[in-house]
């Protein structure tokens, strides 16, 4: 895994939804956490695609829960 | 529309189809703002020969179930189009579910072979422990192969340059095993026939036709009900095209209706009053003068199209409220959940009528449905024709259980003679929902006879199915779980919520006030692991034992009864 992968997408799901990013850890749930629904969740991604500059197709983050499951996602296409 | 009278099967309607129209466009599949393939009804029918004979050189036999597993895309119907014609019997699963709810589904309906995404055969070989036996026999087929990995055990979806032989089915063999939910304790898999398709496809094709040029666009997973009758069946027995987009984020979706010109589209309630708040911000927005113009123009909408539908009027009255839509759109088909008249009613004055229904899987899409001739929002419709709706032991208002007959309903459950003994008796099937018929025939939901709860999103959910998945909970006595509206009817459908009802252990313990704490405590994380939408709401403390059948079955309407009497449901429910 790219060593800023991680981190980054925290720091970014934490601003985007005023959370603390020093209180999300890599196996946390990224909806219980933030206290979003899969709606809400759609704005994150398409900050993590701009950032990241990927495409993350939706049948791939099916089933995805965790910040480092996603980041695994992310590491693949990128 | 095809004539689907003397037609025995799916497949035989889907041939027809294939070479009726074949020049027209059939299906288009965009992804982003790139558009991923385009199929005339010729090039349909060319891929799923090659699919289908790419089943029959993996063994398939007619009969055999085929289970697809997919998101909504191209590659979905022409799977289930092959399928069908190699004569296979198609087991459509919900994407949206746990690896491990697949996995079960997949123990239950024993398929022959598995069409699915590479992305989600992965998931469901990392995800389940061991190696499951429900994947032991099956032949996996995935679409999306990386290009840079050995596929193991499976083989990519690849259309074959071989013979196929095409297997007509008859009226009375099962089509679709269709699962309603349950996915544990036993899972409800609806078996529905060639003939309760064909015939649910006759009607809604002479309510709501498609011609060429019309669009539909398919959002809802294609494994529910509504979607494969209307975002798959329909367009192509009426020679529409159906439009996939593989990115469903909101811009993605406006900028696919505005692009393809959208003219049909089917949602839940929960996206369509999305859709209406949307639509009322941008309106709130305007200086005060053009809001009078528009509300003005609303109110002669609403006069002209009073008597049925006229797309060209409305759009001609409203065309910047249209454009929004991308400004073909001309009918919406909401379903799954519970439609709030307000809604409906908005878009139907602004000329874009919502077509509310009543249907279960089990009774294959529709049951009852509103003609727009008019439109009315406070119903759910009137019996499609074929269809009988019985209110039985109707209390003074009028509301009773309602009873449904007719050419959709279901065979019965695969592998559950009981279950399906307790939903058909006697040629009717018992719909657990509550109801009653005004004077002019329409049908009114008004709650549920029974302990379930449908999502907004339009998933079933049955407590007894969480109570399992929460399975043992410590310092515990005995645990069960409700849907409030069981417990305390509102007479409405809406605020459905899953509470767990509790008792807590009463020991030895010195350190007993804290129990129901530590208790809750397990219970909330209980309560993560579940998909958001199984998740419970609140819990109710209980203090007095359980009442028990003989064998320690939960009496469970007994308990509802108690707790009903017993406590104000206010007051009753903590949040969890």
């Amino acid at each position: 895994m790219a060593a800023d992968t991680l981190p980054t997408l925290i720091k970014l799901a934490a601003a985007r939804y005023g959370a603390e990013a020093t209180k999300l850890g890599p196996d946390d749930d990224i909806f219980e956490s933030l206290g979003i629904d899969s709606f809400q969740a759609v704005e994150l991604i398409s900050d993590l695609e701009d950032e990241f500059d990927v495409e993350l197709p939706d049948y791939e983050l099916q089933g995805v829960k965790t910040f480092s499951a996603l980041a695994a996602k992310i590491d693949k296409r990128r | 529309m095809l004539d689907l009278s003397r037609i025995n099967c799916l497949g035989a309607a889907l041939r027809d189809a294939t070479t009726t129209y074949k020049s027209r466009v059939a299906l288009i599949e965009a992804d982003r703002h790139r558009e991923a393939a385009r199929y005339s009804f010729a090039e349909v029918r060319a891929r799923a020969e090659g699919i289908a004979a790419q089943l029959q050189a993996e063994g398939l036999q007619p009969g055999d179930r085929c289970a697809i597993l997919m998101q909504n895309q191209s590659k979905w119907l022409i799977s289930a189009t092959a399928a069908l014609w190699a004569g296979a019997v198609l087991v459509p699963l919900d994407y949206k579910l746990t690896a491990g709810e697949q996995l079960a589904l997949l123990a239950h309906a024993r398929p022959r072979v598995l069409i699915t995404e590479h992305a989600t055969w992965e998931r469901l070989l990392t995800e389940s422990p061991g190696a499951p036996q429900a994947l032991a026999e099956l032949v996996v087929i995935v679409t999306e192969p990386p290009p840079d990995r050995a596929l193991g055990r499976a083989r990519a979806w690849q259309p074959k340059d071989a013979p196929f032989t095409y297997h007509e089915r008859q009226r009375d063999d099962v089509a679709c095993i269709v699962y309603s939910s349950g996915t544990s304790g036993t899972p409800k898999g609806c078996m529905l026939t060639h003939h309760n398709y064909l015939e649910q496809a006759q009607v809604l094709g002479r309510l709501y036709p498609m011609d060429e040029g019309d669009k539909f666009f398919s959002i809802l997973p294609t494994n529910h009900a509504i979607d494969f009758m209307v975002g798959y069946l329909l367009p192509h027995m009426m020679g529409g095209a159906i439009v996939h987009q593989r990115t469903l984020r909101p811009a993605f979706i406006a900028a696919t209706m505005q692009r393809y010109g959208i003219t049909h589209i089917a949602l839940v309630p929960t996206i369509l009053k999305n859709l209406e708040r949307k639509v009322k911000d941008r309106l709130d927005e305007l200086p005060k003068w053009q809001r009078l113009l528009i509300d003005g123009l609303i109110d002669l909408n609403d006069a002209a199209t009073r008597r049925a539908p006229n797309h060209a009027i409305s759009r001609n009255l409203l065309r910047p409220l249209h454009d929004t839509f991308g400004g073909k759109l001309r009918l919406i088909f909401a379903g799954g959940a519970f439609v709030e008249r307000g809604t409906a009613e908005f878009f139907n004055r602004i000329g874009i009528p919502v077509v509310i229904g009543y249907g279960l899987t089990e009774a294959g899409t529709v049951l009852t449905v509103n003609d727009l001739k008019p439109f009315r929002g406070d119903s759910v419709g009137k019996p499609v024709p074929g269809a009988e709706i019985e209110v039985r032991g109707a209390n003074e208002r009028g509301v009773g259980e309602i009873w449904a007959r007719g050419p959709t309903v279901m065979k019965g459950y695969l592998d559950a003679p009981e279950l399906t003994a307790e939903a058909i008796q006697g040629g009717w099937l018992r719909t657990g929902d509550l109801g009653f018929i005004d004077a002019a025939g329409h049908l009114h939901l008004v709650g549920r006879a029974k302990n379930m709860i449908v999502t907004e999103g339009g998933k079933n959910v049955y407590p007894e199915d969480i109570e399992a998945l929460i399975g043992e909970l410590d310092g515990c006595e005995e645990f069960a779980v409700y849907a409030a509206n069981y417990i305390w009817p509102t007479g409405k459908l809406t605020d459905e919520r899953l509470v767990a009802v509790l008792r807590p252990k009463r020991g030895d313990d010195p350190d007993q006030r804290a129990a129901p704490d530590r208790l809750l405590a397990a219970l909330r994380r209980q309560n993560r692991g579940l998909a958001d939408y199984k998740r419970l709401a609140g819990v109710i403390l209980w203090e007095h034992e359980f009442p028990r059948t003989a064998s320690q079955k939960l009496r469970r309407d007994q308990l509802a009864h108690q707790l009903r009497e017993r406590l104000a449901r206010a007051e009753a429910i903590q949040d969890l």
